[in-house]
């Protein structure tokens, strides 16, 4: 039978998704192989760090292009989820460009220090399988300083500094900006949500 | 270690939104530090957590969060190394970066002490509080905790004076620490000081406060928080 993957995307923090992936009962390998992520039964693109590193990566993987020809479900996580997009403001870096969109940096001030770091609360913009028993109002744990603007394809907004998208759905692609594994039982949810796809 | 997983299992349970441990067994040579527990403690948590303790180089750093840490949290080795913070920034990214000050109230301005972990080394390290704080941000810094160790340990409540004097400064987050004795200084600092968090630890250890209780206490007085029933 077909497991989810992580894709080994170099960041640095792994070990608490697959901790998270193991209490929901997976065994998930983490992975550079395009073999092993084409014949996954969910694919989840994790990301710490900067956009642009984190293209190389994949560049230098091969996995650009295994990535966005994916039909299984993808769950791109924080810095993942922006991988999705067209690009970031982050040195200019150009994404997957699998959703429109280009990820813009917090301003920041007094009343919102950057990077955005804690708890913020989910309002569910549009129904979408991912967020299925989530309340409008519930909150999640989020660690970033650049985000989505809200688009078509938001399912969940967020206010912070200004309001964006913090979770994404465009076909099989999904997209979380806060952080399922370090967001207690709501993330416990949202990630048994997406392996029930 | 049971005593820590049991902890850490404790406080996940009560909602609390994020803990840090203070990891005592520092070593000048990382190669002999066992920081397995770091590892067991990722296992057991669904809520992010920040390693304190002995981090001196980005090597000591990348070893805590391939194990599962969220953050790393450096006080002395940023004093005797200030480059420290602009490498650890670069290579993870000033998220992961989280600065504790220890600070004091002296002849009318706040003063920055360093190894205040041994109370026969503590001593002053001749910068000024606020200078600090300008400087581990430009370094790079993403969180700042201000210890304010006059109010350490006598649970009279955080210093708020300190605390919204630092903010005025502080653009990255600012977790008050110091001082916590009850209900009322955690609604105080965040109200007065608009600190982005409140760290404590012997109130909690010792049961004085139950985090659902102090969560719900500060709802009812309109702080915006994650409320307890969602842990």
């Amino acid at each position: 039978m077909a497991s989810p993957v992580v894709i080994a995307s170099g960041g640095a923090n792994l070990a608490s998704l697959c901790f998270a992936l193991e209490r929901l009962g997976y065994d998930a390998p983490v992975t550079e192989d395009a073999d092993t992520i084409r014949s996954a039964s969910h694919v989840i693109l994790p990301g710490v760090g900067a956009a642009r590193d984190a293209m190389v990566r994949l560049d230098r993987a091969g996995l650009t292009d295994v990535v966005r020809s994916l039909q299984q479900p993808v769950l791109g996580i924080c810095l993942g989820m922006q991988l999705l997009f067209t690009g970031s403001d982050e040195d200019a870096a150009m994404c997957l460009g699998l959703i429109p969109g280009t990820a813009r940096r917090f301003r920041d001030g007094p009343d919102a220090p950057v990077p955005h770091m804690g708890w913020n609360q989910l309002q569910i913009a549009t129904e979408s399988p991912l967020l299925a028993g989530i309340d409008d109002g519930a909150w999640a744990y989020f660690i970033h300083s650049y985000a989505l603007p809200i688009g078509r394809y938001t399912c969940a907004e967020t206010t912070y500094e200004h309001t964006f998208s913090s979770a994404v759905q465009h076909e099989n692609f999904y997209g979380t900006q806060f952080h399922p594994e370090r967001s207690a039982n709501i993330g416990r949810r949202i990630l048994a949500n997406f392996l029930n796809l | 270690m049971g005593d820590i997983l049991d902890l850490a299992r404790r406080y996940r349970d009560e909602g609390a939104d994020e803990l840090v441990f203070y990891d005592i067994t520092a070593s000048p040579d990382e190669r002999t530090v066992d920081r397995s527990w770091v590892n067991r403690v990722a296992e057991v948590l669904d809520i992010p957590f920040c390693v304190a303790g002995g981090i001196r180089s980005v090597e000591a750093a990348e070893t805590v969060l391939n194990l599962g840490a969220d953050k790393v949290s450096i006080n002395t080795p940023a004093l005797e190394n200030p480059e420290l913070i602009e490498q650890l920034a670069a290579r993870f990214g000033s998220q992961c970066v989280v600065v504790g000050i220890d600070s004091s109230a002296e002849a009318g301005d706040y003063l920055v002490y360093q190894y205040t972990g041994d109370p026969e080394k503590s001593r002053s390290s001749q910068r000024r509080t606020t200078d600090w704080v300008q400087e581990v941000q430009e370094r790079g810094a993403g969180e700042i905790v201000l210890n304010c160790m006059n109010q350490d340990g006598v649970r009279q409540g955080y210093d708020i004076d300190q605390l919204a004097l630092v903010r005025e400064i502080c653009r990255v987050p600012l977790i008050a620490s110091g001082g916590a004795g009850e209900m009322q200084h955690f609604l105080q600092v965040f109200e007065k000081a608009r600190v982005d968090g409140a760290l404590a630890a012997t109130v909690f250890h010792s049961a004085a406060i139950a985090i659902p209780d102090l969560k719900r206490f500060l709802l009812t007085h309109d702080v915006v928080l994650r409320p307890p029933e969602q842990g």
